[in-house]
């Protein structure tokens, strides 16, 4: 399945940072997230577009994770040539990550 | 019995719909209605209108806004808290007065909070720019404006001395919130765990319509209905720091645990540390619980001693981009765009183009995460070349557009849709501010 599946997802924008939260539709899922959806991970799929290192933070109060990726706004919101200079869309392409169902989930 | 405050959230940002604004005035049994219309770099710009005009650099809405809710605000007695002043909260102040005198609402206090501008400060310590190496007097004469992130202090204290409408140049988003809170409650300054949940609360609150269901529908997943009429929310705090999120009953949009756990992580780092000039605000231990439809109780914000400085937004001349759009379309049309892309390639470097940086991109194909990210797509029906470049003039950045338009003549079969563009680039970058350097003060203009 797709990380679609079980989690939501926000990006905010910082300057050349940019934040993508993961939450759990489902506190069940929790567990899949802090599994399969790592900073590696996570670098691996914004491959050309994250520069810098991206650090995980996690938030068990409220099923979530939430990524700050460094260089990863072409320089930064107000000075980008990138058409999404604000990276706004980014949540949604991570959202495509294939996720491994734990055994007797459906 | 708990005193409870409800405090409406009227704008997100500088361009944001007006009429739910009204909506909250008029049926969100308010006792404060605050517009958070200042982006990042937004006051940078403000100050490039304040040097043209004197009594200018305020947000270009400020009129608009004020004239649709003084009416009902005055009525109502709901005070207003905003930094709609951009980069001059005095003659935002002054034209507000004009316009509630004009409505005939002579007795509303407006006070403007100025002191945000520490440009001068700035010089003089020559500080370390953040995001790059370098130093303010590196800048030299590209520097426009050094705005610190004020805190609730000064606007609670405006209100303390009976504003009916506080005006702001930057200020934390926030504090535009927390000020009402401090006001109304008497919250101590160093009660960090209080300003730490009051700052949960104004950060959910200051993009409005983005914890009521805005920025969150994703038909199939994630519904919402009646998002042309989106409501904006209501924040009801005790004086305890109790938090409940809700909307005007019959708003579009929706409420709910999913909404304000995205607002919660939006634009914030590391959870236990968001940074603010009140406090050191920690969101780490935060729960989320629905208790009612449109009802969501938020609890467990923390926090603790704030920072010795003020971060700073710099506002720069960065550069110029110019930029060219074409669209191709029918069988064939992702190689028409290559080629497209190919050929404005190599007539920049024919050419002479001065450009730093540059961008070759197809629109619904690859321009928004690259080709990696991109490559298992299919084959869309039409494509829009774009390419964009960084230039340390006008006219080359002017000459990038026109290597597009000239696609059309020039360049693969059936281009249509050209369009370009040049502009020049005020871009923003951050130094920290020794507190005691920025020195907050309140002017009082009556209506």
């Amino acid at each position: 399945m797709k990380l679609r599946d079980i989690a939501h997802s926000r990006t905010g924008d910082k300057g050349n940072t940019s934040n993508i939260s993961v939450i759990a539709y489902h506190e069940k899922h929790y567990p899949l997230l802090l599994a399969q959806v790592t900073s590696a991970r996570v670098k691996a799929h914004f491959a050309g577009v994250v520069e810098g290192e991206v650090v995980r933070y996690e938030l068990p109060d409220i099923s979530a994770l939430n990524f700050v990726m460094s260089a990863a706004l072409g320089g930064g919101v107000t000075r980008s040539l990138a058409l999404d200079a604000h990276g706004k869309s980014l949540s949604s392409a991570l959202l495509d990550l294939d996720i491994e169902p734990a055994s007797g989930d459906n | 019995m708990m005193r409870t405050i409800r405090i409406g959230s009227g704008a997100g940002y500088s361009g944001d719909r007006i009429e739910p604004a009204l909506e909250l005035a008029e049926k969100g049994d308010l006792q404060y209605l605050v517009f958070e219309c200042l982006g990042e770099r937004t006051v940078a710009l403000a100050q490039q209108a304040r040097m043209k005009d004197p009594d200018g650099g305020y947000d270009p809405l400020l009129e608009e806004r004020m004239r649709a809710v003084l009416p009902v605000c005055a009525a109502k007695g709901i005070k207003i808290v905003t930094n709609m002043g951009a980069a001059n909260p005095e003659a935002a102040a002054r034209k507000t007065a004009e316009i509630a005198r004009s409505l005939g609402l002579s007795s509303l206090k407006i006070a403007a909070v100025i002191g945000d501008d520490v440009l001068d400060a700035c010089k003089d310590g020559d500080l370390p720019i953040m995001e790059f190496d370098g130093t303010i007097k590196q800048l030299g004469n590209r520097l426009l404006s050094a705005n610190a992130y004020l805190g609730a202090e000064p606007m609670a204290q405006a209100l303390g001395e009976g504003a009916d409408i506080v005006i702001t140049g930057r200020a934390s988003d926030p504090a535009l919130f927390l000020a009402p809170m401090i006001h109304a409650f008497g919250w101590a300054m160093d009660d960090w765990n209080l300003l730490g949940q009051g700052t949960v609360a104004g950060h959910l609150l200051e993009c409005a319509g983005q914890i009521t269901g805005g920025y969150f529908a994703d038909p199939g997943y994630k519904d919402v209905a009646g998002l042309a009429r989106l409501g904006f929310p209501i924040g009801e705090v005790g004086e305890d720091g109790a938090l409940v999120i809700t909307k005007v009953a019959g708003s579009g949009g929706a409420v709910t645990a999913q909404t304000c756990k995205e607002q919660l992580l939006y634009e914030v780092h590391d959870p236990r540390r968001y940074l603010q000039p009140d406090v050191v605000a920690d969101f780490s231990q935060v729960k989320v619980e629905e208790i009612a439809p449109d009802r969501v109780r938020i609890s467990g914000g923390r926090g603790t001693q704030r920072t010795d400085t003020l971060k700073v937004s710099v506002g720069y001349v960065d550069s110029f981009i110019g930029e060219g759009q074409i669209s191709y379309a029918g069988p064939g049309a992702l190689a028409r765009g290559r080629l497209a892309l190919e050929i404005v390639r190599e007539r920049l470097k024919l050419t002479g183009v001065a450009a730093s940086e540059l961008r070759f991109e197809l629109i619904g194909v690859e321009s928004l995460h690259g080709a990696e990210v991109s490559s298992h797509a299919a084959e869309p029906y039409e494509v829009r070349v774009r390419v964009a470049g960084r230039t340390e003039s006008l006219r080359e950045a002017i000459r990038i557009g026109n290597e597009v338009e000239t696609l059309y003549t020039n360049g693969p079969a059936a281009g249509g849709g050209a369009w370009k563009s040049a502009r020049d680039v005020v871009a923003v970058a951050s130094v920290l501010l020794p507190r005691d350097l920025a020195k907050p003060q309140i002017r009082f203009v009556g209506a």
